[in-house]
Order: C-alpha cells, then sequence, then structure tokens
C-alpha cells in the first residue's frame, strides 16, 4: 500500500501539468489601466537582482497546486488532524511520533553514508539501535534523553551534497512545496522506508503505520495556508523553502 | 538617519533626568528591576531569555475560530482565503471575566505574544478572546470598513463591530463577570481608541484597560521604524541581500549557539551573531517592512486605489504578485501615510490639512480622556525604540500613576519577563496592586 503512495502522486501531478499545457490559456488583457503611483519602473533599480527570486518556470502549475493543496489542508487533512487529536491522547501521539521519527533515523543513516558522513551516520544509526531496543520499537525516544545528537538528512540532501542543485521548484500535491531534486529524492526515501516497514511489520500494522504517518507529520507541522498575514504568501514559502534546503545541504 | 552610540546614550540620559522630575509615575527604579537585557534594540529583538519567562502552563485550551463581518462584502479573488475573519479565544467553564486581546502592527490573534497573554489570563481564571491587529491582512480584507487602515478612530470602530459580532457568538456559550481590554504595541494604542468608543457606545462598558508599549504619535513612531531600514547595508536596494545575509549567517550560528547550552536559542544566536546596534536596528526596520508592505497591498487591493497596483486591475487568487511585492518593501509607511492615506481620507475635506491629520493619529488628541479614566493604565519602557526622545513623558504626564514605566526592555522586550506578566494580571485582578 505504502510503496504506491509517490505513484499516486506522481499520477495526480503528471494531469495537472496535462490540464495546464492544453487547458484554455488565459485571456490576454487587452483593457489598460492607469499608472499606480508607485510602478517597478519607478522604484526598481535597472539592474535590479532579486535573491528572493526562486527558479519557477511552472508557477502557474505550482500555484494551482498550492491553491488546491489548501484546499486539501482544509477540507480533509486537519479536520483528520483534529480527529487523531481527540481520539488519540497526548502520550500516545508523542509514542507514535516517537515511531516515525525512528524510520526518518535510519534514513538519516542510510543518507549519512551515501555523503560520507561517518558522524553523522554514527549517530543515527545509534540512536535507531537505542530506540528499536530499549525504546520499544521506537516509541520512546531513549537516545535523546542520552543526548545523542539527531541529524536529519534525506535522499535531496543526498543528491545536493554530490553536487546537484535545486531544479525548478515544485509544488507536489498533497505534500506541498518542493523542487526537482527533493521531489525525486523522496521517492527512493519512500521506498527503502515502506519496504522495511512491510518486511518487519505485520500486513494491518503496516497499513496502519501508513495512514498514521502523514497524519503525525501533519499533526506536528504548525504551518497554516494563508495565516502567515503575508499578502505574498506563495512567494514568501518558495524564497524560504529553497533558502531552507540550500542551507540543509550546506550544513 | 543612522543610530550611533552616542545618540543612544544621549536619549537615555535625557530620558534618565526627564524621569527623575517625574515622581508620581511608578518609575520602576534599575536596581529593582531584574530583566537583564539593557540593550534597547537587543530587547527588543531577542525578547526575554527563557530563565527570566514567567510560569505559565503550556497547554491552555486556545482554540481558532472564523467570523463572517460584512456578510455582503465580495472579496477580491486575490485574497479569496481572507473572507472570514480568525480570532481565537480561551473559554472558562465557569463564570469569569473576559479580556480581549488586541495584537501588535503585523500580528495574528495567535502569534506568541498574544498567546502568551493568553496564557496569562486564562491561568488568572480570565475568558481569553484574542483578535489580529487591524493592520493584519486578514483583519483588512475581512473586517476593516474601507480597506484603508491606520487611522485611529475609524480603526477603532472596526475593531469594535468585530468584538460585538465575536460577543453575539459567544454570550449563549459562557456568562461574563465584566469585560475588559488590553493591547501591545500599536495594539495597545488601538485599545485607547476602543475604550473610548465604549463610552458612548456601551456595549461591553470596559471594567479595565491595559495599554502595553503604545506608540504616542503613530506618524512618529512609523516614521522612527521607516528611517531604521536606512541601517541596510547598501540601503534598502539591498533588501533581500540583506535578509538573505542575515538568515545565513543566523543558521550558520545556529549549530554552534544550540550547542552552548545554557541560555535559550535567539540570545545565544544574538550573542554569537555580535551584531551591532545599527544591524539590530536595520533588523527591526526590516522586520516591519515585511509587515507593511504586505499591509499597504492588501490596502490597495481592498479600496482599489492605485498606490501599487493600476485602479481597476482585477487580479486573482493565480495571479503573479511579484512586482507588487518588490514595490511595496521599497517604499515606506511614510510613502503610504502621504500618497494614499491622507489623499484616500483627506482629499474631499477642505478643512483638513496634513498636520491635522498627523495630530488626529495621536493619543494627545484624547489627552483628557486619558488622563480622567481612571481605569486606563499603561506599561511601558523608558528605553522604547518606537518613541522619539521625551514621548515617554506624556504617559508619566497624563496617566500619573496608572503608569508603570520600566528602566529597560525596547519595545515589548519584556512583556514575558515575571514581573511584567504578573503586573499584567495584576492590573486586571486587584486593580494594579502586586
Amino acid at each position: 500500500m505504502a510503496r504506491f503512495l509517490p505513484q499516486i502522486s506522481m499520477l495526480i501531478l503528471s494531469s495537472v501539468l496535462a490540464a495546464c499545457s492544453s487547458g484554455p490559456q488565459p485571456q490576454q488583457d487587452t483593457v489598460s489601466y492607469p499608472e499606480p503611483i508607485f510602478t517597478a519602473k519607478r522604484l526598481l533599480p535597472p539592474e535590479h537582482a532579486d535573491l528572493t527570486e526562486v527558479f519557477d518556470p511552472w508557477e502557474p502549475m505550482n500555484r494551482r497546486i498550492y491553491i488546491f493543496n489548501y484546499h486539501f489542508d482544509k477540507a480533509i487533512f486537519l479536520p483528520v488532524v483534529r480527529g487523531y487529536e481527540t481520539v488519540v491522547p497526548s502520550v500516545g501521539r508523542t509514542g507514535i511520533h516517537n515511531f516515525f521519527n525512528n524510520f526518518e533515523d535510519l534514513l538519516t543513516a542510510l543518507n549519512s553514508i551515501l555523503q560520507l558522513n561517518p558522524e553523522k551516520a554514527l549517530n543515527s544509526t545509534g540512536r535507531v539501535i537505542v530506540n528499536s531496543t530499549v525504546g520499544l520499537f521506537g516509541l520512546v525516544d531513549v537516545a535523546s534523553k542520552m543526548d545523542i545528537p539527531r541529524p536529519v538528512e534525506d535522499f535531496g540532501q543526498t543528491l545536493g551534497y554530490w553536487g546537484a542543485g535545486q531544479g525548478p521548484f515544485l509544488v507536489i500535491p498533497f505534500l506541498g512545496p518542493s523542487n526537482l531534486r527533493d521531489g525525486l529524492g523522496k521517492i527512493p526515501d519512500f521506498y527503502v522506508q515502506s519496504n522495511v516497514q512491510t518486511d518487519l511489520l505485520s500486513q494491518p500494522v503496516d497499513l496502519t503505520a501508513t495512514v498514521l504517518n502523514p497524519i503525525d507529520t501533519r499533526a506536528n507541522t504548525s504551518f497554516r495556508y494563508y495565516e502567515n498575514g503575508s499578502a505574498f504568501e506563495y512567494r514568501m514559502v518558495r524564497w524560504l523553502y529553497s533558502t531552507k534546503r540550500e542551507l540543509d545541504v550546506n550544513q | 538617519m543612522t543610530i550611533t552610540k552616542s545618540t543612544l546614550a544621549l536619549v537615555t540620559g535625557l530620558c534618565a533626568l526627564l524621569f527623575a522630575s517625574l515622581a508620581s509615575a511608578a518609575v520602576i527604579a534599575e536596581d529593582n528591576y531584574g530583566y537583564p537585557i539593557t540593550d534597547r534594540f537587543v530587547a527588543t529583538v531577542v525578547g526575554t531569555p527563557e530563565q527570566y519567562v514567567a510560569q505559565l502552563p503550556e497547554n491552555i485550551p486556545f482554540k481558532g475560530r472564523s467570523i463572517t463581518i460584512f456578510p455582503d462584502r465580495v472579496t477580491p479573488d486575490v485574497f479569496f482565503y481572507g473572507s472570514e475573519l480568525l480570532y481565537s479565544v480561551a473559554l472558562q467553564n465557569h463564570k469569569a471575566p473576559l479580556i480581549f486581546l488586541i495584537a501588535g502592527t503585523g500580528a495574528s490573534h495567535n502569534g506568541s505574544k498574544n498567546f502568551n497573554m493568553a496564557k496569562a489570563f486564562y491561568q488568572a481564571g480570565f475568558h481569553v478572546v484574542s483578535i489580529s491587529s487591524p493592520t493584519y491582512n486578514n483583519f483588512v480584507i475581512a473586517a476593516s470598513q474601507t480597506g484603508v487602515v491606520g487611522d485611529a478612530d475609524r480603526d477603532a470602530e472596526d475593531i469594535y463591530r468585530v468584538f460585538e459580532k465575536i460577543w453575539g457568538e459567544l454570550k449563549d456559550e459562557i456568562e461574563v463577570t465584566s469585560f475588559n481590554l488590553t493591547g501591545y504595541s500599536l495594539g495597545g494604542f488601538n485599545a485607547a481608541y476602543v475604550s473610548k468608543l465604549d463610552e458612548d457606545r456601551k456595549t461591553f462598558n470596559f471594567e479595565r484597560v491595559l495599554l502595553i508599549n503604545p506608540p504616542v504619535s503613530l506618524y512618529n513612531s512609523i516614521s522612527l521604524l521607516d528611517r531604521m531600514t536606512d541601517n541596510i547595508p547598501g540601503g534598502v536596494d539591498n533588501f533581500d541581500k540583506f535578509v538573505n545575509k542575515l538568515i545565513h549567517a543566523y543558521t550558520t550560528t545556529y549549530k554552534e549557539a544550540a550547542d552552548a547550552g545554557g541560555e535559550d536559542f535567539l540570545y545565544k544566536a544574538y550573542k554569537a551573531l555580535n551584531l551591532k546596534d545599527e544591524e539590530l536596528a536595520a533588523l527591526i526596520g526590516t522586520s516591519f517592512r515585511i509587515s507593511s508592505a504586505s499591509l499597504v497591498f492588501t490596502s490597495d487591493v481592498m479600496a482599489d486605489y492605485g498606490y501599487i497596483k493600476p485602479k481597476g486591475l482585477q487580479l486573482d487568487r493565480y495571479s503573479n504578485l511579484g512586482e507588487y511585492n518588490d514595490v511595496a518593501v521599497r517604499l515606506g509607511f511614510t510613502d503610504y501615510y502621504h500618497e494614499f492615506f491622507y489623499p484616500y481620507y483627506g482629499a474631499n475635506d477642505p478643512e483638513s490639512d496634513r498636520d491635522k491629520f498627523i495630530a488626529a493619529i495621536s493619543l494627545t488628541s484624547i489627552e483628557d480622556y486619558l488622563r480622567n479614566t481612571k481605569k486606563i493604565t499603561v506599561m511601558h519602557n523608558a528605553d522604547d525604540v518606537i518613541l522619539e526622545p521625551g514621548e515617554i513623558n506624556f504617559f508619566t504626564r497624563v496617566f500619573g500613576e496608572r503608569a508603570t514605566i520600566y528602566p529597560h526592555g525596547g519595545h515589548c522586550g519584556n512583556m514575558n519577563y515575571k514581573d511584567n506578566v504578573a503586573h499584567m494580571v495584576a492590573t486586571f485582578t486587584n486593580g494594579g496592586e502586586q
């Protein structure tokens, strides 16, 4: 079940892509409007290099997916998260969160090896070993109590480590802002996690975990669409995301 | 204008001198005040280090809600997400006093400052209703009558309407013994005018009102904040570069700071970054500019004035707003005032002029009311960065012993400090006695 999620996501993505390229193009605005008091021509220096600009050739499509994600978040995702928070007591949610963090630590260990970083690899491997045993299959985060650092490395960062640029900005249906490199990077990470999950867990538990994983992630992400007060949210998120990923790779 | 250390020293010295001559106000002596940061810019940016923060509950039932303020309003498609006003409540399950909180410039109903105040008041047994600043994007879209904010009386009308609508929904849900009001920064300024409006409307008959670090003259304060961006190395054209540089520097020092242990992160990061006062001022100005850019664009769309967006042009939810954003961050609040706000409200009134308009958006315009209204109290800092030299004097002069002036804390930097929180709550529970 879990292993099909990236394919489903990509399927939707490609259908949106197709819809955008073949759909009716917006009418060219032929009406001319009076110039506003302050214009770019008047205020911006001619060779103005905008550092908040991010390579975004698919912007029209991305904006549509961004808005789709907002509607999905509001109508389905957040209500489900609220239900989860009502039904599962706080201590249970912490356990579930630790359980998925343990998988993330495993991915970090693998990616740290691929990035030839023994320190991070050792720390993450240590965390996985401690938490999977003493920490009861990852439900208790004993490693953090032992002050073992918790780096996070994913395959997007591994690609970045070996020199791959971020590529075009990409908003992925359901998952949110990303870029071509990180979007592709999610596939091997997901593949590894879902295989380990399927091998280690019984089928009903695997299925439960697959359903709970995105809910847990959302429950632990404070971001709310269109609530940061900026009238320019898409651009702000795009810039923050790409800055953050640049820093993640250089770290 | 560059704020140098010597002018700072001069300002601080001047303030101290002025205080010495005013015995009646509750001026907190340096020796009796334990808030640790004495640099006003650092205090403003860093806030309160963790071990000095008031003990507050980690979780309170602080719930987001939404409400329609103008049922007939057609929201412009570019703001399709903002047609309902968002606010938060934390309600007691028994009969209790209610307190309204108004956030500061560009801040939301669930921003960290309002959230912390909500915790303090909820813990003290209040029903809490928290709203965003009238300058917050969602408020302008959903709750501003004209879309053009910054006029003290009109903003108060907007806030009052919001309070009445919210109360209309809450009154079947909770029992209330009294209504109270507070706000910080611009929210404190708003609270003064809302309190005055309440004297006529009498829907709430506020029992107590607390103003926290309000500006005196809105125009003076926004001019000060505008000028802080002059500290950006290379000027405002390097705005993006400056923000990028800061974020990079901040993150590079992050690990170092996070490993250092002890004090909390922001303070450590600040120490690691070793920013100069001019850079901190630039940072404060930048943060204000990001808020004001968003506000000005939102107002322009709502009023269709033709300030940075061509008048008549209908933007939709898919429109690329990049160029408007670039233009908006290059404009100060004073530009907005002179080229948009004043022409919008004042141009048709032959009686008005710019000076009168500036004078009207200042607490000095309601000085008599503030002097004679015992239910209003003030908490302020002698070194607040949004006040012109000497302006702090207004509070000691007008409010007398109803003003509590802390020797330092910058602009709202000490709001979470334990003495400040205790005083904030005591103002409403036992008339300010601690």
